[in-house]
């Protein structure tokens, strides 16, 4: 018997490799079937108690007088529904491979302009899944939910403090939905001043979510345009003004990621012609713990907690967008909300509203707001202190500002020379060769590792590239990327075909969206039998 | 600072490339007058781990916790168990910290869960398509009533007396606003629900009827006569379940003729959160899919002709048609979507009827030992998991005294619909699977002790 002196062999062998395999899975990227192709109709991964099933059984809703008469109203179901079940082992293994074909912020940088796809704190996690607040009823007697009223109100008093505003609305879900809010509050305002107006002025560089807005409130929305330094031009906004003004939806810091430097005399503008200054406050994370935007005359602001206090994105939402408010609104704020009366807190609603807010304008949603984005928020703050918050906003620019410089020599910075940036900095596609334009690069930045930056927004610059790096990035994180966006710009320069083939590395090639929107598939059909 | 990763050295060798002295010369644009110098003042500095925790745990045992005492609380958020995987998978970083998936090439994990989503919703409601998730049920029961004006181009809607009050106000702060005209009422303690009202109200302006099912007080009517005369009329049928877990047990509003259905889909995955976040389900018949709001996942095929999926119809969506979207929504509620598809694939069909049973047996056993006490009614002939009693008394005191004997007993009508007289004796009572014999007795116990 001879000994295997050679064992395993240790070094890779030449042979060519063909790329297919029999799964179509590529080892650890793994094909996911839906869960309507994997067989399991009957299947499931709950068990029910023994004890209770031995006393229901399995004879279903059957009007037996031995077991018990259903009081369903005769409205039983009893055509198969079509929801699959698996197994717990199944069920992990299902969503644990699709996960592994998604990019996320705990994977690398996430330069996502106006988005802020910064860390989220995984104590901000475990704080909001406390029992004391994440299984408590949003209709339970006060006295069984003190606690939960003090950190709602502490939340408050917090982002009233932190943008010297007056007053907040805690009930708003989301941006937009904070949007609505404070145009809602404007316009009881001037209802109440007997001063209805009809037209809501948004510049061409804000974010889609404040026309529609607007237009969902009932008003007709006009454009402002923007200067040549990418601000909003004030002459052309005082022209405009006039008693059919009622709001001016400003974004400060904008979307070209510069700060409004007359954000003061705009507000007086718009305050002289009888009118009100709504701030998108997507972008605060940008100034917070710096300026108060009641110090620069806003009437009204959203906050986005996913952007400025880092909340999960979760793949698209739940979001959250509480809005502070001017004295002068303050009255017409919605319902309901926490008030604290002595050493109690007491909820606010229709019932007790005409006592203490008797011109509010009501209510917004059911029940009081996004309890578990405010734990996690208020969680992000006091780990962070006033102190930190500071250093949130200077880290935050400071990076941005690194990556336009490193960048402005080989991308065109449209807004580059009118000085610093704020929180993100602009690029464009201009001097992009061979019919090559941002989304090429975008998706030739997907093969490099990276997700892309926002494309194509804001509107005023055509082949916008808007890249937000946030704070909690390292240094060689951030010098990483720019290596990458130089190597793939200078691809697009040199008009590289192979972009317009990017990406090649990623769990799907570029995907056919024409299709998608002209013969929608919205859900899954059984093939035809035959 | 934990969670900020540059080191002093780092931020001087970035202001060298920038060209810059200091930090707060790169907020130049500020004007001076509202540049803050120092940190703002009467807030505390950063803290460590230990100490956030201890200060929000002091707020979180300031609050009596549901899974503690015998709980007896719906009326649009119900408590159930939810599996031990359905929080791990979702606190997985790549859904946790993903963004919106508009790169689907690197996106498809949230798409294709979202493609389930949709097709769950759609099934278990009985409608062609839905959307991706919306806010909540009550935003999600006012883009109804808009969608419905829209196709239909009139502007009147009528509310069933029967739909949660919370969402009839949201529908009543919106219409203000908007100039729809709404018929609305309050409900009665009897046991019938408002149908003749609303079979007499839909005339020829009528947009839509929009009705709960099951309603606020539990009750559950064939929505088929309703949705038969709207049609006549030119009118759509809008359906509103706040219970997703009732269509374990009971017909689904599609099959019954509903046009839209939307609801809250909290019961599944989400939890009680006080009230949020929490996901709006929508749905609808595919004639009017392009009038629907939200974001839609869609299928396709990529470069190699493999399936995939993406975002698709957002000709629709506000970051496309700006202020001629069809709502100015945005973000949806993703993460909570997420959960309710793999609570959903949890338990499947089978599952979900086995949990409905298990909610209706637990609901009518509570039922009949409540009517044992003397001078307490059940006023309701058809419930699911959730019933109204007429006490012998005004509940609401009632509820606050059961609380202080550590029981949450119920919702009572006072608190939902105050200063109606003719409700105050009115107590909603939920019970599901997370109810046990022993906490039926003491609830029943204690609910004798407070009458008495």
């Amino acid at each position: 018997m001879s000994m295997n002196r050679e064992g395993r062999p240790t070094r890779p062998q030449d042979a060519e490799a063909s790329g297919e395999t029999f799964t179509g899975n590529r080892a650890l990227m793994l094909e996911e079937p839906l869960i309507f192709e994997m067989g399991e109709e009957n299947g499931t991964g709950v068990d029910f108690d023994e004890r209770q099933e031995e006393t229901i059984g399995h004879r279903g809703f059957e009007h037996d007088e031995d077991f018990y008469r259903d009081r369903l109203g005769g409205l039983q179901r009893r055509a198969p529904i079509g929801l699959p079940g698996l197994s717990e082992p199944q069920t992990v293994r299902h969503y644990t491979r699709l996960s592994r074909q998604n990019y996320a912020i705990d994977l690398g940088l996430f330069p996502l302009g106006s988005c802020t796809m910064k860390h989220n704190p995984r104590l901000n996690e475990k704080v909001a899944r406390m029992p004391g607040f994440a299984d408590i009823h949003p209709l339970q007697p006060a006295d069984t939910v003190q606690g939960a009223y003090a950190l709602i109100d502490m939340l408050a008093h917090w982002l009233v403090t932190l943008t010297g505003m007056h007053s907040v609305a805690m009930s708003p879900k989301a941006g937009a939905h904070g949007e609505l809010c404070g145009l809602l509050a404007i316009r009881s305002a001037l209802e109440a001043r007997g001063d209805a107006r009809a037209v809501v002025l948004v510049p061409e560089s804000a974010h889609g979510t404040n026309p529609a807005t607007a237009a969902f409130a009932g008003y007709r929305v006009e454009n402002i345009p923007a200067t040549a330094r990418g601000r909003v031009d004030l002459e052309a906004l005082k022209a405009r003004l006039g008693p059919d003004v009622a709001a001016v939806m400003i974004t400060n810091p904008n979307t070209c990621g510069l700060f409004e430097p007359e954000m003061i005399a705009i507000s007086e503008a718009v305050h002289a012609a009888g009118a009100l200054v709504y701030c998108d406050g997507a972008n605060f994370n940008a100034i917070v713990g710096r300026v108060r935007p009641g110090d620069l005359g806003i009437d009204a602001m959203h906050i986005n907690l996913h952007k400025t206090f880092s909340t999960p994105h979760g793949g698209g939402g739940p979001g959250s967008g509480p809005v502070v408010f001017s004295e002068a609104l303050t009255p017409f704020a919605p319902l309901p909300f926490v008030e604290k009366q002595g050493d109690r807190y007491e909820l606010i609603e229709e019932e007790t509203a005409g006592e203490h807010h008797g011109r509010t304008f009501g209510r917004m949603t059911a029940f009081h707001g996004q309890m578990g984005m405010f734990t996690r928020a208020m969680s992000y703050i006091l780990s962070h202190g006033a102190d930190g918050l500071r250093q949130v906003s200077g880290d935050a620019v400071l990076n941005a500002n690194y990556i336009l410089r490193e960048l402005e020599d080989v991308l065109d910075a449209p807004f580059g020379a009118s000085g610093p940036c704020m929180h993100e900095a602009l690029f464009s596609d201009k001097g992009f060769a061979g019919g090559l334009t941002t989304i090429d690069l975008a998706k030739g930045l997907i093969d490099e590792g990276f997700h892309p930056m926002t494309m194509y927004f804001p509107l005023v610059v055509h082949g916008a590239m808007l890249v937000e790096p946030t704070e909690t990035e390292s240094k060689a994180a951030l010098d990483q990327f720019i290596g990458a966006m130089r190597s793939v710009a200078e691809r697009a320069k040199a008009g590289d075909q192979s972009l317009k083939a990017a990406p090649i590395h990623a769990p799907r090639r570029r995907l056919d969206e024409t299709l998608a929107a002209r013969r929608p598939i919205l859900v899954y059909k059984a093939p035809e039998q035959g | 600072m934990r969670y900020l990763p540059l080191a002093p050295a780092d931020r001087q060798a970035m202001l060298a490339a920038i060209g810059a002295s200091s930090v707060e010369d790169l907020f130049v644009d500020v004007p001076e007058a509202a540049r803050l110098t120092g940190r703002i003042r009467g807030l505390p500095d950063h803290a460590g781990e230990l100490s956030v925790e201890r200060q929000l745990g002091s707020l979180a045992r300031r609050n009596m916790v549901a899974g503690e005492v015998p709980f007896f609380l719906g009326c649009g958020a119900y408590r159930h168990h939810n599996p031990a995987s359905v929080d791990h998978l979702i606190q997985r970083g790549e859904f946790l910290t993903s963004y919106t998936p508009y790169q689907p090439e690197i996106a498809q994990g949230t798409l294709q869960a979202l493609f389930e989503f949709q097709t769950q919703v759609a099934r278990l409601y009985g409608c062609d398509v839905a959307n991706a998730s919306m806010y909540d049920g009550s935003t999600a029961c006012w883009e109804a009533v808009v969608m419905a004006r829209r196709v239909t181009r009139r502007g009147k809607a009528v509310l069933s007396s029967g739909l949660h009050p919370h969402y009839v106000s949201v529908c009543e702060t919106m219409a203000r606003f908007t100039g729809d005209v709404l018929d609305v009422a309050l409900p009665e303690l009897v046991a019938e629900t408002d149908a003749e009202r609303l079979l007499a109200a839909i005339d020829d302006e009528t947009s839509c009827v929009v009705v709960q099912y099951p309603d606020i007080l539990g009750r559950i009517a064939d929505l088929a006569p309703i949705a038969e005369r709207a049609h006549a009329k030119g009118a759509l049928l809008i359906a509103v379940v706040t219970e997703p877990v009732a269509l374990g047990a009971i017909r689904s509003p599609g099959e019954m003729g509903a046009d839209i259905v939307v609801g809250e889909g909290q019961s599944l995955g989400v939890g009680l959160n006080f009230g949020g976040p929490y996901v709006g389900l929508f749905a609808c018949q595919d004639k009017f899919v392009r009038q629907m709001p939200g974001r839609l996942c869609g299928e396709t095929v990529d470069a190699e002709g493999k399936r995939g999926f993406v975002l698709t119809l957002s000709t629709r969506e506000q970051h496309i048609r700006r202020e001629k979207a069809t709502s100015n929504i945005c973000t949806n509620s993703g993460l909570c979507a997420l959960a309710f598809t793999i609570h959903m694939t949890l338990l499947g069909e089978t599952g979900l009827r086995k949990l409905a049973e298990t909610n209706h047996f637990l609901a009518t056993e509570t039922a009949e030992r409540l009517v044992e006490i003397p001078g307490v009614e059940v006023i309701n002939d058809s419930f699911f998991n959730e019933f109204t009693l007429r006490l012998p008394k005004e509940a609401r005191p009632v509820v606050r005294a059961l609380a202080d004997k550590g029981v949450l007993g119920g919702v009572s009508l006072g608190r939902l619909y105050p200063g109606a007289e003719a409700l105050e004796n009115g107590l909603v009572v939920a019970v599901t699977e997370t109810v046990s014999r022993i906490d039926i007795q003491a609830f029943a116990a204690a609910l004798e002790e407070a009458l008495a």
